[in-house]
Order: structure tokens, then C-alpha cells, then sequence
């Protein structure tokens, strides 16, 4: 008996990617059409419910508030975890090990908990609904996140690569700008990646923490109902726009995330 | 421009891993760190460099106390036994790296990188990535950038210890030409024996964090001032049995009993170690009255020309080495004969007093 190989990846597949196309199938409808006929294709397609996202302020707006506080949250995780990462990869000192395990327990909590004391403590120094704000909360996950694939990466360099430029006569800013941070690039871009990636889904705090000026698009998507009635066709055509910054990022560090895989620490 | 240690110490945490060091590396010479892993050598290598300071003692360079001063400020190169380079810059670029940090300007730099890089045949690999190359001209790359200032002191970490056979003995023979003569200091760490002898130069032999005795290689090889000095000194490793010495006889630990030797004549009468090289015991006749004895062989390793035989003395391994294959069964009785002029007495505090190889 021939056994169809194929038969498992392709239903595998399918399965995957059926609720993706579905909103892609949804997004080029109008509403009237998706509440009221059942159909596998767009009979009428249309752009309609991307050009208002891309022209209705209140629609784009909720765009790049979300990647404004993520870039920020992005960048000042790394930046922050490099030098702790370097910290814990180069140096033995007292309880080390129990500070970095102690790092991680940060994320064992849902965000959830920390959504009261963040939005009292916001609202008393006025970062309540900024961008900053929202980065700094998510920096909580990020940065333990970061220091522990960084350090990974960094204990993957031969300390003796250290030694050699200082030696060659690099100082250490130097040493650590001109020689470590190209030597680890592939560590950054996955720590870089997976800040992106827990900020960009994250709904809870960003939700809470905002009320207009920094509002994320995934708040703006919970809003369905509006005077004409839901507008699904709208929804869906934000849900596509919302997964294409992640595919776009995965894209560009496939290969670097195979290679945090091989060192375990992703 | 002599480089000199004076009472140095190095404690890390609660361990000891220098014991108080003093040596002076004269300018021009080639030095050889000889001892077994863990013995301390990349540790007094990086104490030398000033990657990492002296618990206690003054390191003196040019008559000046440097052991403060950072090791950018050094002017010292160093070649580890894992091949660094910088991964993300191109041979080219790894050799230039020391002179930019210094400052020199791009001609000079160009003209330099290009004649180093001459010298160690790397010429056609100046625009590629150090890990598009083999391992011998990885090596080849740090050598070259370890070159490529004039330092004063070139630490060289077992540099070979990581190359395969033919590509080790390729560069062990270049190697002489790059650094002898040179207005610097060389220091070269090694765990084989072999090695120090063909460089020659002086040689320190280490021992669990002690240098035990430094001097000219084959004076050091030849008289040996302590069992660990020998020990360190000799692969494979050297035969040690307890002697008793009653006028003209030795009687061995287990038994055996031979007529003392040349070496052995001037010794009063006591109880010492003996030591002999794996290669004065040889299973033919050197020598009209040599001394023989007997053991039961556990292995013999035979290369293309020579053979090494394990065998077992009363309870105690020796080791045999000699030219041409002996093919000895594992389990048989094996005759040897032995070179007692060469054997060494070592007193009950370790130290020599008779004997030279």
C-alpha cells in the first residue's frame, strides 16, 4: 500500500492557514456581504476597507501609536539587556545565578497583575497614555526576555575575543561597539525579534494604560460596533495589516532564530 | 627591555593559582612556558600581558613597575590556542585592526598589512572571512595580526595545540623564523616537551602553579633540578622507582638489584627516587653492561618508527622508548636493558642530586 505523504503536511497546512485566508476573504468584502451570504471568494471585491483604515486618522493612528511605543519598547530593551547580558556572560559575581533566574521569574507573571499598580503609578506621574509609558511597561517582560537570549549569544564568544582586543589595544566601548556587538548581530536581531513580538500582540497593558493620544490598533479593533451598525469587512482588513509587521520581521530573522534555537536559549 | 618578575602571586577567590614567581625573560629571547594543562601557564601569560593584575609582586618592564598598567597601554600581542580573529572582519581587516586602533595612516598600514601577510602566505585569503578559512590559516590570520605592531612581548598560548597533525608541523617549522631574532620578548606556552626542544631558547618548566626551575632548554632537559621539573620535562612520562643505595649495589623498590652506575657513584649511602626516561630503556643492548630487567608488557604502541612499550614491574607501570618496531604480545615477559648513567637521584625533599641526561 502506497502511503500518500503529502496527505499530512498539506491538512496540517490547510488547517493553518484556513482562518488567515478566511480574513483576507473577509477583508477584500463588504459587511453586507459577509453577514449576509456564505462564500468561499469575494463576489464583490473591493479596497474600500483598507483605503479607510489607510485615510481614517482614527484607524491609522492606532498604526503608529502601536509602533511607535513598540519600536521605543524595542530598542530600550536591547539596549538595556546588552550590557546586562555582557554582565552576567563575562563576570562571576555574588548570586549572579540567582539574579539572572531571578530575571525570568518576572515573566511568570501575567500582565494582568501588574495592569492596577502600573495604571495608578502612571496616572500620578503623567505617563499615563503616552507612548513612553506603554514601552516601559512591556520593557518588565522584554528586558528579562532579552537579557536571557543575549547572554546566550555572548556566552558563545570566547572571552580570549575580549582579551585579543584589548591586547590589539581596543578600549573597552570601543572593543564592545566595534568588535562585540557586530560579532553577536545575530543575537540582537532575535532578542530584537522577540521584544517586536510580545509588544506588538501584547493587548492587556497597552489597552489599559491608554485612553486616545497613544490608543494601540489592536484597542481600536475591539471596537466593532459602531453607528452603521458591525463593521466586519473594516475588521478583518485591520487584522491583515496587523499581522504583516510580524511576518515582515520573522522574515528577516529566520535564520538567526534557527541559530538561537541551536544554543537552546529561545 | 627585559621583562621581570619579582615575587608574584596570584590568587583567585580562595585558590592559589601562582605561587610566588620570580623571572626575568631577557629582551630578544625566546621563551618557552612548559607544563601540563591547569599548570598556570595562560594564567602567568595573562599576568605578563597585564590582562589581569598580581594579587602581590611588581611586574618590571623597561626598569619600570607595570603591573597597574592596563594592557592596552602594554604593547603586547598574543596568539591563543582557539583561533581568534574577528569573525566579522576580513583577514585584511583583522590584520590591520592593532595598527588602527594606533593610529598609523592608511599607507602605512596598507604596505604593513601587505608585508605580514607575505610572510605568512596569506595573501590570497586577504579579502576573505576568517571562518571561510581552514584552521591553519585561522591560526595564520592571529599569528599575523600578533605581528603586525612591533610589541615588545608576544605571548604565543599553545598556539599549535589546535591544528592538525600536518598543518602543526608545517607552522612548528615556521614559527622559529617569525620570532627569533626580533626586538621583542617571546613567550611560548607549550604541554609538549618535544616541542620546547626544537625551538630551543630557555624554557621554565611550571608545575601545579610553581616555576620550578627556568633556564637554557637543554641545560633544563639535561639537568633537571627536581622530579617535577623532570616530570614536566620528559613524554612519555619519566619511570620513577624508590632506591636503595648500599655501596656499589641498587636495590629497587619490589626487588631488583643493579650495580650503581656512573651517576650514581659520588651518592652516599641512602634511600632516593630514580628516574629514567621512557628512552633509556630499550629492549636491545646499548651497552656492554647495561642493566636489564623484567616486565610483563601491557601495551605497545608501534608507530612507523618507533616503539613505546607499558609495561608492568612488580606492581609499578614503566615505560619504554626505542627505535624501530619491537613488536612485544600484550601478557608476555619482556627483557629490557637500561642506561643507568642517564637515570637521575632525586633526594627525599625532591631535589636532584645526581644524574645528567
Amino acid at each position: 500500500m502506497k502511503r500518500p505523504g503529502w496527505l499530512i503536511p498539506t491538512a496540517y497546512i490547510v488547517f493553518l492557514m484556513l482562518p488567515i485566508y478566511w480574513l483576507l476573504n473577509m477583508s477584500f468584502k463588504s459587511t453586507n456581504e459577509i453577514l449576509g451570504s456564505f462564500t468561499l471568494w469575494p463576489r464583490e471585491f473591493t479596497f474600500d476597507n483598507y483605503v479607510e483604515i489607510l485615510t481614517n486618522p482614527v484607524w491609522y493612528s492606532g498604526y503608529l501609536n502601536s509602533l511607535s511605543y513598540v519600536v521605543i519598547n524595542t530598542v530600550l530593551s536591547v539596549v538595556v539587556a546588552l550590557p546586562a547580558a555582557y554582565a552576567f556572560s563575562r563576570y562571576r559575581f555574588l548570586g549572579d545565578k540567582h539574579l539572572f533566574f531571578w530575571l525570568l521569574t518576572n515573566r511568570m507573571a501575567p500582565p494582568a497583575v501588574f495592569a492596577l499598580p502600573f495604571l495608578q503609578l502612571y496616572s500620578a506621574v503623567g505617563l499615563f497614555d503616552t507612548h513612553i509609558g506603554v514601552a516601559l511597561a512591556h520593557t518588565l517582560f522584554n528586558v528579562p526576555l532579552a537579557v536571557w537570549i543575549l547572554e546566550g549569544f555572548m556566552s558563545g564568544v570566547p572571552k580570549e575575543l575580549d582579551e585579543t582586543a584589548y591586547v590589539d589595544g581596543y578600549s573597552f566601548p570601543r572593543f564592545f561597539t566595534r568588535i562585540f556587538l557586530p560579532t553577536i548581530a545575530a543575537g540582537i536581531g532575535v532578542a530584537a525579534f522577540f521584544c517586536f513580538m510580545f509588544s506588538w500582540v501584547e493587548l492587556l497593558l497597552a489597552k489599559t494604560l491608554t485612553s486616545v493620544e497613544a490608543k494601540p490598533i489592536v484597542a481600536t479593533m475591539t471596537r466593532t460596533a459602531s453607528a452603521s451598525g458591525y463593521e466586519l469587512g473594516l475588521l478583518a482588513a485591520a487584522g491583515m495589516l496587523t499581522i504583516i509587521p510580524g511576518a515582515f520581521v520573522i522574515y528577516f530573522v529566520r535564520n538567526y532564530i534557527a541559530k538561537g534555537f541551536a544554543l537552546g536559549r529561545v | 627591555m627585559s621583562l621581570e618578575l619579582r615575587s608574584v602571586t596570584k590568587r583567585v577567590g580562595g585558590e592559589t593559582h601562582i605561587h610566588e614567581t620570580s623571572l626575568t625573560l631577557e629582551s630578544s629571547s625566546f621563551n618557552i612556558l612548559l607544563g601540563s594543562t591547569l599548570a598556570g601557564k595562560t594564567t602567568l601569560m595573562q599576568l605578563m600581558a597585564g590582562l589581569s593584575p598580581p594579587s602581590t609582586g611588581e611586574i618590571r618592564f623597561r626598569g619600570r613597575n607595570v603591573a597597574g598598567v592596563p594592557v592596552q597601554k602594554r604593547n603586547v600581542s598574543m596568539v591563543y590556542q582557539q583561533f581568534i580573529n574577528y569573525p566579522h572582519f576580513t583577514v585584511y581587516e583583522n590584520i590591520a585592526s592593532p595598527l588602527r586602533v594606533a593610529g598609523m595612516d592608511g599607507r602605512a598600514v596598507e604596505s604593513r598589512v601587505r608585508e605580514i601577510a607575505d610572510l605568512l602566505r596569506l595573501t590570497p585569503m586577504l579579502e576573505r572571512k576568517p571562518n571561510e578559512l581552514s584552521g591553519g590559516q585561522q591560526q595564520r590570520t592571529a599569528i599575523a595580526r600578533a605581528l603586525a605592531k612591533q610589541s615588545d612581548l608576544i605571548l604565543l598560548d599553545e598556539p599549535l595545540a589546535n591544528l592538525d597533525y600536518k598543518l602543526r608541523e608545517e607552522l612548528r617549522d615556521e614559527l622559529p623564523k617569525l620570532f627569533f631574532g626580533r626586538d621583542c620578548i617571546v613567550v611560548y606556552a607549550t604541554t609538549e616537551p618535544m616541542e620546547a626542544l626544537l625551538f630551543g631558547g630557555n624554557t621554565a618548566t611550571l608545575h601545579e602553579g610553581r616555576v620550578t626551575q627556568f633556564g637554557a632548554t637543554s641545560a633544563i632537559y639535561r639537568s633537571p633540578n627536581t622530579v617535577a621539573s623532570a616530570q614536566v620535562f620528559s613524554d612519555p612520562p619519566i619511570n620513577l622507582a624508590k632506591v636503595e643505595k648500599s655501596g656499589e649495589t641498587l636495590r629497587l623498590e619490589g626487588g631488583l638489584s643493579w650495580r650503581a652506575g656512573r651517576a650514581a657513584a659520588a651518592l652516599p649511602d641512602g634511600c632516593y627516587t630514580f628516574g629514567l626516561r621512557p628512552h633509556h630503556i630499550t629492549p636491545t643492548v646499548q651497552k656492554a653492561d647495561a642493566a636489564s630487567l623484567e616486565g610483563r608488557v601491557l601495551v605497545a604502541e608501534l608507530s612507523g618508527s618507533e616503539s613505546v612499550l607499558h609495561f608492568d614491574m612488580n606492581g609499578q607501570t614503566w615505560v619504554s622508548q626505542s627505535h624501530g618496531i619491537h613488536p612485544f604480545p600484550v601478557g608476555s615477559m619482556a627483557r629490557l636493558y637500561v642506561d643507568l648513567d642517564r637515570g637521575f637521584f632525586f633526594g627525599a625533599d625532591g631535589r636532584c642530586v645526581a644524574g645528567n641526561a
